[in-house]
């Protein structure tokens, strides 16, 4: 937001709190009780399906549940070391293939491209739209591109790093775009001043600058690939696969996958591995979020 | 040449045009009526346009060598845009037209063969806010020189004297590796002219350098202007006619006509001269009614 | 004065000194990188033709085996307008669940939190957004129908039934109806509140009388995209809203929607290319032609919204 418009802002918060008297009547209080549960009812749904998983998963926090491999044969000690690494390996792949690709396209849209092209403004509403396209179409997507390389079975490593790609490839670069944005005109100007080209610019000036918002929202990004399942039973990742993954070709299953084959299943054993799996993917993902506001705070610039 | 800086005669009287001097010539040719004897640069029949609307008219000027030209006038008078035609940073804004000519050492700048990054290595630009780059004071003066692939023996010693040149050295020697961000406004803004001159610019432009910079530091600038003149040409747009009456040594007054159906306001030069001529004697009724405060 | 004259400007003289060079130079480095990042910028055009190219062909194929009118049907192994009517079914829910929540919460930032809360008081709403969808189903299947519906409210809910999916799925796409909506408020220029509070409005009638109603296309447009996101929400409707197709108004019945048959169709046993398995891209490319439709309508709001301010 501008300073201009925070300062107005404080003015009319200010200038509002004169009203005050005003503010008092049954229906405003009314009102902004209503406005008040509307904030923290999301937040009182939280705690209540955090508490409600995890006291379900407590007997289940040992060390099985995460150097174990599933088995369908003693749910009480079923595992989940195959999810949790498959997880991981799509995480670093999808990361390997999106943010390269994400970070370039959104350099060439601000820093390249000429805003008022018709097909410039294509790619704006091309982003917008994919943003929002379901996650399952991914999945589509991806056992279309997997065919036309040439694989039989999908249900791999690339297939499944493919899906997600895909999936947060638009959130990728909108957020880098952003990010980029955020590099005063000043900088680039200063910078092509001295003589520099525009590539210059971009990877000594805009890029470096830009780096902490678009780790913020890369890392967002694969915390939200990270709890997907949708797209990859689309790509037919299995859910019992018995050990580790070797390779982009190996096949592999992903914890947000497990989850969902115990879940329907009814022996209770199963229901409670399926808790504490969720708390595990939960830590994984508030750790991803965490390192995100970490870097926000450590090393955003702000101009 | 030995121009003392004019002192502003603000509302001293003059006769407007005693010689009938316009009424024989055209504008155009008064614009031209004292060349400057060595000319570096020179604008000709310039035009621009943004889009539909046309911000600057048939501007003709020349910029003579070691001398430091000002360009004044009233805001929206289209000087910040002549100022950026000439060293193409115009082609940075997205439906901005130029037509007309700008020379350089006799090439036009905007001919199809000229290379707009070339024309910035020879051709400088300090900005109106000071814009350092979050670096390390070191990496601002060398970052110039690295980019343009300048061949430097020493890079240490080419810092040195960019500072030296700016008159920033004894105040940053032992800080080198801090961050620019840590300078004053216009220590900043010094440090932009040495990152400037540290390319090795024939020409510099500036652009309002001292609008955003308390009167000491504003000073301080001024001093560091007439001192690089000896060096280089410098080209200067600035809302404040005592600066330009200090360290001038030519000046050209714009002046903003509105369109009469859209009310766009176009800039055109209306007076080229000494910088002494136009603060005392200046030749046209709208330079005298600016420079005396009963306009703009 | 300093001793960089010497190199710095150019050589002083009679006549022009060596004259600049100005010619263009080839700079073959930046071509290249300039096309490498056009053609990444082109690829994101190209995901949107690669779903068409992906889905073109097994919806052919499918088409060449079932007649239209056996897929826009309403009963038969291949009617897909029980799946429409499950996914209508958990998205109106949902929407009733996270309009009012959603825009509560945005009206609260936008017009009554200080510049300090809000910064506080955002990412809260925010967090809902990052929780997995297969866990708000694994939570909507034991809790909510369990525990919320049928012992805490009485309800006579099937095992799995719309009512539950639908309201998880309300409360998973309330950040994303809060958030542009705020973005909606906020933008409403300040001078428009200052009028209403000058004439002797409070902030209650200031609010909904003056700021909501001009920004009300944005605030459209964040509720059209939070149906686009409850209409191809997977995880929450496969696991809790049913696996059987079933035409009926009731929510308190287990319904398939569209993403949950593909969920279901998918994970199951049919061969690739057979028509059962082509099902699976026929309603995935009605679910992107419907998102499609919907997500255009919202930007085209946004749009119209940004041109007002």
């Amino acid at each position: 937001m501008s300073v201009a418009a925070t300062t107005a802002r404080e003015v009319t918060t200010s200038s509002v709190a004169t009203g005050k008297s005003r503010d008092r009547s049954v229906g405003s209080l009314a009102f902004l009780g209503a406005l008040w549960f509307s904030l923290f009812f999301g937040v009182m749904v939280l705690v209540v399906l955090i508490l409600d998983t995890a006291i379900t998963g407590a007997p289940r926090f040992d060390g099985a549940l995460i150097t174990d491999y599933s088995s369908r044969v003693r749910p009480e000690s079923t595992g989940f070391r195959a999810g949790i690494l498959g997880s991981l390996w799509l995480m670093l792949f999808t990361a390997l293939f999106a943010v390269p690709l994400g970070i370039a396209a959104a350099l060439y849209l601000e820093e390249f491209s000429d805003g008022n092209r018709w097909w410039n403004r294509f790619i704006e509403l091309n982003l917008q739209n994919l943003a929002a396209v379901p996650a399952i179409v991914y999945g589509l997507l991806a056992v279309a591109v997997m065919a036309f390389m040439g694989f039989q079975r999908t249900g791999i490593v690339l297939g499944g790093a493919i899906a997600l790609a895909l999936l947060i490839l638009p959130v990728i670069i909108i957020t880098t775009r952003e990010a980029v944005r955020a590099v005063p005109q000043e900088i680039r100007q200063g910078s092509l001043a001295l003589g520099a080209t525009v590539w210059q610019t971009t990877w000594r000036q805009t890029l470096p600058s830009a780096v902490p918002g678009i780790a913020t929202g890369t890392i967002l990004g694969l915390s939200r690939a990270i709890g997907e399942a949708a797209p990859l039973i689309i790509v037919g990742l299995a859910t019992g696969v018995r050990f580790d993954p070797e390779g982009l070709l190996s096949e592999i299953t992903a914890l947000p996958m497990q989850i969902f084959s115990l879940t329907s299943q009814s022996q209770e054993d199963f229901q409670t591995a399926a808790s504490a799996a969720i708390v595990v993917l939960l830590v994984m993902i508030l750790g991803l979020n965490a390192l995100a506001i970490f870097i926000r705070n450590k090393f955003q610039r702000s101009w | 040449m030995s121009i003392k800086p004019a002192t502003a005669t603000a509302g001293a009287p003059s006769a407007a045009d005693p010689s009938g001097f316009a009424a024989v010539h055209g504008e155009a040719d008064r614009q031209l009526a004292d060349v400057p004897p060595d000319p570096v640069m020179e604008a000709y029949k310039l035009n621009v346009y943004y889009g539909d609307f046309h911000a600057v008219h048939d501007v003709n000027l020349t910029f003579g060598k070691n001398e430091i030209t000002a360009l004044i006038g009233p805001s929206g008078c289209g000087k910040s845009t002549v100022l950026r035609c000439l060293n193409r940073m115009n082609d940075l804004v997205t439906g901005a037209r130029v037509e007309g000519e700008v020379n350089y050492h006799g090439q036009n700048i905007y001919a199809k063969n000229v290379d707009p990054i070339a024309v910035r290595t020879h051709i400088g630009m300090v900005f109106q806010k000071p814009n350092p780059f979050p670096k390390s004071i070191y990496d601002n003066i060398a970052y110039g020189p690295r980019v343009t692939g300048m061949k430097v023996d020493d890079m240490d010693e080419l810092v040195e004297q960019a500072l030296r040149g700016a008159a920033l050295w004894d105040e940053v020697k032992d800080k080198l590796k801090q961050s620019a961000y840590g300078l004053s406004g216009g220590q900043q803004q010094r440090l932009c002219i040495a990152r400037t001159i540290a390319t090795r610019p024939d020409v510099i432009l500036m652009d309002e350098p001292c609008s955003a910079l308390d009167p000491i530091a504003t000073s301080r600038v001024e001093d560091l202007m007439l001192e690089l003149r000896s060096d280089y040409t410098i080209i200067i747009v600035t809302h404040n006619m005592q600066q330009a009456a200090r360290v001038s040594d030519r000046t050209a007054f714009f002046t903003a006509r509105p369109d009469e159906t859209t009310g766009n306001r176009t800039g055109l030069l209306v007076e080229f001269d000494q910088t002494r001529n136009i603060f005392s004697n200046p030749h046209d009724k709208r330079t005298e009614d600016y420079i005396s405060g009963r306009f703009g | 004065m300093s001793s960089i004259s010497t190199g710095a400007g150019p050589s002083s003289g009679t006549g022009l000194p060596g004259v600049p060079s100005l010619g263009r130079q080839r700079r073959p480095v930046e071509s290249v990188i300039k096309a490498v990042l056009f053609c990444a910028a082109l690829l994101s055009v190209l995901v949107t033709f690669g779903i068409i190219a992906a889905l073109i062909k097994p919806v052919l194929d499918f088409f060449a085996e079932v007649p239209f009118g056996d897929f826009f049907a309403t009963e038969g192994t291949y009617a897909v307008l029980p799946l429409v009517a499950g996914t209508a079914m958990t998205t109106v829910i949902a929407l009733l669940v996270a309009v009012p929540l959603g825009l509560g919460a945005a009206m609260y930032l936008s017009e009554y939190a200080s510049r300090r809360a809000r910064k506080f008081l955002k990412p809260t709403v925010e967090l809902l957004a990052g929780v997995p969808s297969v866990v708000y189903g694994f939570f909507a299947l034991t809790f909510v129908t369990p525990t919320l519906l049928q012992d805490l409210l009485n309800l006579e809910v099937g095992f799995t039934n719309s009512l539950a999916a639908g309201l998880v799925l309300g409360v998973m796409i309330v950040p994303t109806v809060a958030s542009l909506s705020e973005d909606a408020l906020s933008a409403v220029p300040q001078a428009l509140r200052q009028g209403s509070l000058a004439m002797g409005a409070n902030r209650m009638q200031t609010t909904l009388r003056v700021v909501l109603p001009a920004a009300l296309s944005g605030v459209a447009a964040a509720v059209v995209l939070g149906m686009s996101r409850a209409v191809g929400e997977t995880m929450i409707v496969a696991l809790a809203a049913g696996a059987q197709k079933n035409l009926s108004w009731d929510p308190r019945e287990g319904m398939q929607t569209m993403t949950g048959f593909m969920a279901t169709t998918a994970g199951g046993e049919n061969p690739v290319g057979s028509t059962s398995y082509n099902t699976l891209f026929a309603v995935g490319m009605l679910l992107f032609v419907i998102t499609f439709v919907i997500n255009m309508i919202s930007i085209a709001l946004v749009r119209r919204f940004r041109q007002v301010y």
